[in-house]
């Protein structure tokens, strides 16, 4: 199956096919969140609607001394870095960009987001703000290493850095069979670049939202739907590297790649009620004395794999 | 054509932010325009066919400029929001000195005649690089990697005010850190 | 886009960046400085190694300029804690007795 690089004239469509999984992920937890309120499931489904709209009906916050460019600019970015990392996922025959450093561009996009959580906080000049920014970049000092171990496992073991590749080497076996700890690693640090569940703690409750605090208006929901963006763009990722990206019977390769996002996301999402929110300083000993060990152990074993198979 | 606009735009983008590193009044600003410079001479890589170094370079910097920001925060010891940021010393010399390498350098970039071109470039750039670092370059790579390493430790050596026994007590069996 | 235009965009970061390295006082401000000067290296090598010879070879060398930026940034991380700590001070102009 060859991947073939569809117009610029595409991309409208892929940005807003990412908007409708984000917020499909959105409903899941809006949901999930009725559910545990104590109501009936259906209630919350329609919640990305009602706080869009409230969202947009909403002036923005402005505040005294604010760093105006680079706040925008941080609050952009997390929309902006999503859009660029699903660019060169492979959709079935079809991709916006088919680079042949695709991998990479994946891991700098993530590294974006450093950039735009941080200019977020720094930005309206408050001091919940700043801390959930500090907050956000010691996290991503614990997630960041490990990750881009992650991340070298299907590369090595497809011998190529094109996203196209990586899916053609799982015809036979998913990576997840005999990369369990890189995928394990890898959907962690997606839920450290997307601020979400057990690594939120940079929007967290502790410093009254974090980053988010001073946000309103279109600013939360370019911040929100940004979060759920870079939710999707990772689980959409970890379905090509690790699920298979369009293999499968039966179903056409495009939908495949969607079942098995979705299916990740869902996990995803499902997940964040189930777990604490772990502080920055605690997720650094266990980032880079257990996690950082096992994934680069995991790099071993897929190399060697393939050194013996070659 | 479209090359040439891109790769304009990029340098023009490239050279401005380079100067708005050193004329910015806040900290903030002053490093991610550092950023900013970063990234466009990064696409510029990927005009010229680069494209893992590139992204690489674009990678690498916006990271290290998330760092060099709170660096910059933490050390700079003084409030922009209240004086501009004007911390120089020899202002004039500096700028002598600058001139006068850029009038050398732009010199030699359009008076030397540069040979023509030697070769072409391998169809797969990412896996030549590859090849040349694990292969005939590999003492580099061998070279690079001790080095790497060396810096870690001794980067921690000298940054870390503590040992191990500030960490976890005397009792490093206990394993109790004090409180 | 020739190597000419390249060469002279790099010569001019590269210049900014020596004024910053040399002007400037705080020793973070120094290292933005020798960071604008190694990108004006990385793009200079790019226009050299496209431009005169695409060789594998000219690849390598960008990835050692760009290995000495990281341990450049990393160790002068390190020194800049080092000085803050022990001085209260990262200013240059505070730090000459290290000369003598």
């Amino acid at each position: 199956m060859t991947v073939t690089e569809v117009s610029a004239g595409w991309v409208p469509l892929a940005a807003a096919l990412l908007l409708a999984v984000a917020a499909a992920a959105a409903s899941l937890e809006g949901a999930l969140a009725a559910r545990s309120a104590g109501q009936p499931l259906g209630s919350g489904l329609l919640t990305p609607v009602a706080e869009t709209a409230r969202l947009f009906g909403q002036r923005r916050r402005t505040t005294v001394a604010a760093d105006l460019p680079l706040q925008r600019i941080g609050i952009a970015g997390l929309l902006t870095a999503a859009l660029l990392m699903v660019a060169v996922v492979p959709f079935g025959r079809w991709t916006v960009a088919d680079l042949t450093v695709g991998v990479v561009w994946f891991n700098a996009m993530d590294v974006l987001v450093w950039a735009a959580v941080w200019l977020a906080g720094w930005g309206p000049n408050s001091a919940h703000a700043l801390v959930g920014g500090y907050r956000f970049l010691a996290q991503a000092l614990s997630y960041e290493l490990p990750l881009m171990f992650a991340l070298t496992a299907p590369a090595v073991a497809a011998g190529s850095l094109r996203l196209g590749d990586v899916v053609a080497a799982q015809s036979g076996l998913w990576f997840v069979v005999w990369m369990p700890v890189a995928f394990a690693v890898f959907c962690a640090a997606v839920a450290g670049f997307s601020v979400w569940g057990p690594l939120g703690a940079p929007a967290g409750a502790t410093t009254a939202g974090g980053v988010l605090v001073e946000a309103a208006g279109v600013d939360r929901w370019l911040l929100s739907a940004g979060r759920y963006a870079l939710l999707t763009a990772g689980a959409a990722f970890g379905a090509t590297a690790f699920l298979g990206g369009g293999h499968g019977p039966l179903l056409p390769a495009w939908l495949w790649l969607l079942v098995k996002t979705a299916a990740l996301l869902a996990v995803l999402v499902a997940l964040r009620r189930r777990l604490p929110v772990i502080r920055p300083e605690q997720l650094a000993a266990p980032a880079w004395l257990v996690a950082l060990p096992l994934v680069l152990l995991q790099v071993l074993v897929v190399s060697v794999v393939v050194v013996v198979q070659a | 054509m479209l090359t040439g606009i891109v790769f304009w735009v990029l340098a023009v983008v490239a050279v401005a932010a380079g100067v708005a590193v050193f004329r910015a009044d806040s900290m903030a600003r002053a490093t991610y325009a550092l950023a900013a410079s970063f990234i466009a001479v990064g696409l510029v890589l990927l005009l010229v066919d680069l494209e893992f170094l590139g992204v690489i370079t674009v990678l690498m910097m916006t990271m290290e400029m998330a760092v060099m920001g709170i660096y910059m925060i933490m050390f700079m010891g003084m409030n922009p929001a209240l004086m501009p940021m004007d911390m120089v010393h020899g202002k004039r010399p500096a700028l002598a000195v600058a001139i006068g390498t850029f009038v050398v350098l732009a010199a030699g970039a359009l008076l030397v005649p540069w040979p023509t071109r030697r070769g072409a470039p391998a169809a797969d750039l990412v896996t030549s690089l590859g090849e040349a670092i694990m292969e005939s370059k590999m003492l580099v790579m061998m070279t690079v990697s001790p080095v790497l390493f060396a810096t870690i430790v001794a980067a921690l050596v000298l940054a870390l005010p503590r040992g191990r026994y500030d960490r976890l007590g005397d009792d490093l069996r206990a394993g109790k850190a004090p409180r | 886009m020739t190597l000419q235009t390249m060469l002279l965009v790099a010569a001019a970061l590269f210049s900014v960046g020596l004024y910053g390295a040399i002007s400037q006082q705080v020793v973070v401000m120094v290292m933005m400085g020798l960071e604008l000067m190694l990108n004006g290296v990385i793009l200079a090598a790019a226009a050299f190694w496209w431009f005169l010879s695409p060789t594998p070879d000219g690849q390598v060398l960008l990835l050692v300029v760009i290995t000495a930026m990281t341990v450049e940034m990393a160790m002068g991380f390190a020194v800049a804690t080092l000085l803050h700590r022990s001085r209260q001070s990262d200013m240059t102009d505070m730090a000459t007795d290290l000369s003598r």
